[in-house]
C-alpha cells in the first residue's frame, strides 16, 4: 500500500491571485489573468498575450517590507517569498525554530537584474553586486535569508516540470525520514530572455491560449510562484494539524525525442503518469480530474493527448488545462497547477478549459468547459519540461 | 550487495580520465570548445548533433560518451542525476546578449533551446534512448551527500537498478566534469570520502 | 543566383554548426530536411531567422517553411522571388 504523504500548508501568486483565496475566487468566477504585457518594455508588447501580475517590481518590495533600496531581490525571488510566506502561514510552522527543508525551483532565476543592468554592470560598480543574482541557488537563498530558512535547501532547474520534481523529491525526502517538514515547489517571473526565446521557437500565440482546441496557436507565457508544505505524520499528528489533501504519486520519465518537442505519442509523458499510479497504488479508475499540462502548443496537446487516452484506457475523465487563466509559469507551473488540484479536492470543483471552440481533429476529447461540482477524491496533474523531462502527480483527499 | 561507483570519468585541465587513468590529453592550452572538439574526434564518438549544442552540453555528453560507449547497449531504464553550480550560464549570456538593446528582433533559436541545464539530460537521453527518471541540480559546492541519498533511494526503491551521476560545472573556461555510474555490483565503496577523492 | 545558393551554404554551414561540412558536401537538390542533411525543426526556425535577418523576408508560419526549405534550390528560387534586401 502506498505511504501517501501530507500536505499541511500552501501560497501562490499568479496572475489571478496573490494568494489562495484571491485564486480559488478567480478561479471560480472564470476571471482569467491574460493581458497584454505592461511591466516590461519589449518589442513584442503588442503581439503577445501574457499572465503576468499586475504589480511592479517596486510593490512587491512593499509588500515584503524590504525598504532597502539596493536589494539582491529578483523579480522571481520576490514572487517566490511572497508565496513562501503564505504556505509557511497555512501550515502553521516556525521555519526560525526548526530544520525545515526547502526545495525550490526556477528557470529564470535572476534574469530580469541581469537584463536591467547588463549595458553598463562593466563600468558601473554599485551595479555588480547584481551579478550574484543572476544564479537560480542564490534567488533560492535570498528566500532562505528573509525568512529564516534553515534546513536543507537546493534548487531543481528542469524547465517546465521542476516544481514537480521539486514537490516529488519533498515527497521522497519525508518518505525516508530525512526531514519531517520541506516545503517544495517554484517561481518564476517574467523577463525578456524567455519571451524573445519563446517567441524565436514560434509558439507563443498572438492570442489567448487555447488548450486542447483545434485551431491553438501556441502559448501565453505567465508568471508565478507556488509552494506546499510537505510533512509526515508524526509530525502533524503531534502538533494537532489536519492536512488539507496527500500526494499519493508522482514519477518522472524523460521522452528521449528532442529538446523542445513531445514525442508523436507523448511516450514520456506516458510513462510518467504510468509510474505515478504505480506509486499511488491507484488504478486509472480512481480519478475523478485530469488538470493537464495543456500549453496550447500544437506539439504539446497532441502528444499529450494521445498519452492520456492510453494512460485511461479511451475512457477519459474530466480534465481541463488551467493555462488560460494564469498563462504557461513555467518552473512554477506544476505548483501553481498542485494548489488548484488541492482546491479541486477540498472544494469539489472542476475548472473549466477556457478559449475552447473547436475539437481537435486527431481524436475524440473534449475538456471540461464550465466550472462544475462534484465530489472529487483524487487528482491527476501533468508536467512536461523542455528536455523531455515529463513529471505527473497525484492528488487524494 | 552494496551499491557500488563501478565506472567513472574526469574530464579537467584539457585530460580526460577513465576509472582513475588519463586516456587523451591534449598538450596545448586550448579553450574548452577547442578541446572539447578535439575530446570529440578522438574517441570518434560520431554524433552531428554534438556541434550544435552548448558547452554544458558538450562536456556532458561527452564525459557520458567516455562512460557508456563502452557497452553494447545502455539499459534505458537508467537515471541520470546531475548537478553543477553553474547552470548553462555561457549560453544564457549568449542569448542574452543576442536580445539586447538593438537586437531584440533576432534571437536564436538553436540557442535559446540550450537555455535550461536539463536539456543536457535530454541529450544524454536521446543519445542513449534512455526513458528513466532523470534531474539537474544546482548547488554552491559539489554535493555528495545528497547525490549518494539520492541515488541511494533511487536505487532502494526500485525505480532503477543503476545511476548515472555527476558533477558537470563550466563556466567560460573554468570546467570540471565527474560522472559515475552506481550499481550493486562490484566496484569502489560509495561514500563521500571516495567521492571528494575522485572528483 | 548560383551566387545566392553559395552564399545560402555559407551560410547554413555556419548557422547551423554544419561542422564536418563544406560547401562541395552540399548538392543543389539535396534534401535539407530527413535525410540527406537531416535537420530538423530548430534548424528550420534558424532558417527563418536568415531569411528575415538577411534577406526581408518574414514567414509567420513555420509550416510554410517546410516547402521554402526543401533544398538549396527551392530556397535559392524562394529568396530571388521575394527578398527586399
Amino acid at each position: 500500500m502506498a505511504q501517501n504523504i501530507a500536505i499541511t500548508g500552501m501560497g501562490i501568486v499568479s496572475a489571478i491571485g496573490m494568494n489562495v483565496e484571491e485564486n480559488l475566487m478567480s478561479l471560480k468566477g472564470n476571471k482569467h489573468g491574460i493581458s497584454k504585457i505592461e511591466n516590461i518594455d519589449t518589442i513584442l508588447r503588442d503581439s503577445i498575450f501574457v499572465g503576468e501580475i499586475k504589480k511592479i517590481n517596486q510593490e512587491l518590495l512593499d509588500l515584503l517590507g524590504v525598504k532597502e533600496v539596493v536589494n539582491n531581490f529578483s523579480r522571481t525571488s520576490m514572487l517566490g517569498t511572497l508565496a513562501v510566506k503564505e504556505a509557511i502561514e497555512d501550515a502553521g510552522i516556525d521555519v526560525r525554530s526548526e530544520n525545515i527543508g526547502f526545495i525550490n525551483s526556477t528557470t529564470v532565476g535572476g534574469m530580469d537584474i541581469i537584463e536591467r543592468y547588463y549595458n553598463t554592470f562593466e563600468f558601473e560598480k554599485d551595479e555588480q553586486h547584481y551579478i550574484e543574482v543572476h544564479d537560480a541557488g542564490n534567488n533560492t537563498n535570498v528566500i532562505c535569508d528573509y525568512l529564516g530558512i534553515k534546513g536543507m535547501v537546493t534548487t531543481i532547474s528542469t524547465a517546465c516540470s521542476s516544481a514537480a520534481n521539486a514537490i516529488m523529491l519533498g515527497a521522497r525526502l519525508i518518505k525516508s525520514g530525512r526531514l519531517d517538514k520541506v516545503i517544495v515547489g517554484g517561481m518564476d517571473g517574467l523577463c525578456k530572455f524567455t519571451i524573445n526565446g519563446f517567441n524565436t521557437l514560434m509558439i507563443l500565440s498572438d492570442a489567448h491560449n487555447q488548450p486542447f482546441d483545434d485551431q491553438r496557436k501556441g502559448l501565453n507565457l505567465g508568471e508565478g510562484a507556488a509552494y506546499l508544505v510537505l510533512e509526515a505524520e508524526e509530525s502533524y499528528t503531534k502538533r494537532g494539524k489536519k492536512p488539507l489533501a496527500f500526494l499519493s504519486g508522482y514519477a518522472n520519465a524523460n521522452d528521449a525525442f528532442h529538446q523542445t518537442a513531445s514525442s508523436e505519442n507523448g511516450e514520456g509523458a506516458f510513462l510518467a503518469m504510468q509510474k505515478a499510479f504505480e506509486v499511488a497504488g491507484l488504478d486509472v479508475g480512481s480519478i475523478d480530474y485530469v488538470n493537464a499540462h495543456g500549453t496550447a502548443t500544437p506539439n504539446n496537446d497532441l502528444s499529450e493527448g494521445r498519452a492520456i487516452l492510453n494512460v485511461f484506457n479511451q475512457n477519459v475523465p474530466d480534465f481541463s488545462s488551467t493555462k488560460p487563466f494564469t498563462g504557461h509559469t513555467l518552473a512554477a507551473a506544476a505548483a501553481v497547477e498542485a494548489v488548484y488540484s488541492i482546491l479541486s479536492l477540498r472544494e469539489g470543483i472542476i475548472y473549466p478549459n477556457l478559449n475552447f471552440e473547436t475539437p481537435m481533429k486527431e481524436f475524440d476529447l473534449i475538456p471540461n468547459l464550465q466550472l462544475k461540482s462534484k465530489e472529487v477524491n483524487a487528482v491527476l496533474s501533468n508536467s512536461f519540461g523542455f528536455g523531455g523531462n515529463c513529471s505527473s502527480l497525484i492528488f487524494v483527499k | 550487495m552494496k551499491n557500488n561507483i563501478v565506472k567513472y570519468c574526469n574530464i579537467k585541465n584539457n585530460e580526460v580520465f577513465l576509472d582513475g587513468k588519463s586516456i587523451f590529453h591534449d598538450e596545448e592550452k586550448l579553450d574548452f570548445n577547442e578541446f572539447i572538439k578535439k575530446v570529440y574526434k578522438n574517441f570518434e564518438m560520431e554524433y552531428p548533433k554534438f556541434y550544435k549544442m552548448d558547452p554544458l552540453c558538450k562536456l556532458a555528453v561527452a564525459g557520458s560518451s567516455i562512460l557508456l560507449d563502452q557497452f553494447e547497449e545502455v539499459d534505458s531504464e537508467m537515471a541520470v542525476i546531475l548537478s553543477n553550480k553553474s547552470s548553462c550560464i555561457d549560453i544564457d549570456i549568449v542569448h542574452q546578449a543576442s536580445i539586447s538593446e538593438g537586437n531584440e528582433g533576432y534571437a536564436s533559436p538553436a540557442n535559446f533551446v540550450y537555455t535550461l541545464p536539463n536539456i543536457a539530460l535530454g541529450e544524454i537521453s536521446i543519445k542513449y534512448k534512455l526513458r528513466s527518471e532523470n534531474s539537474f541540480f544546482i548547488f554552491e559546492d559539489f554535493n555528495p551527500d545528497f547525490l549518494i541519498d539520492y541515488t541511494t533511494s533511487l536505487i532502494g526503491l526500485k525505480k532503477t537498478n543503476q545511476v548515472m551521476c555527476g558533477w558537470v560545472e563550466i563556466f567560460k573556461n573554468e570546467y570540471n566534469a565527474f560522472l559515475f555510474i552506481v550499481k550493486a555490483e562490484k566496484g569502489i565503496t560509495f561514500n563521500k570520502e571516495n567521492l571528494l577523492k575522485l572528483i | 543566383m548560383e551566387e545566392l545558393k553559395k552564399e545560402l551554404k555559407e551560410k547554413i554551414i555556419e548557422a547551423l554548426n554544419l561542422e564536418d561540412m563544406s560547401i562541395e558536401d552540399i548538392n543543389d537538390t539535396d534534401m535539407l530536411f530527413e535525410e540527406g542533411l537531416g535537420l530538423d525543426s530548430i534548424d528550420a526556425l534558424e532558417l527563418i531567422i536568415i531569411l528575415d535577418k538577411d534577406y526581408g523576408i518574414k514567414l509567420t508560419d513555420s509550416k510554410e517553411g517546410k516547402k521554402i526549405f526543401q533544398s538549396i534550390e527551392t530556397m535559392a528560387q524562394y529568396i530571388s522571388e521575394n527578398r527586399t534586401k
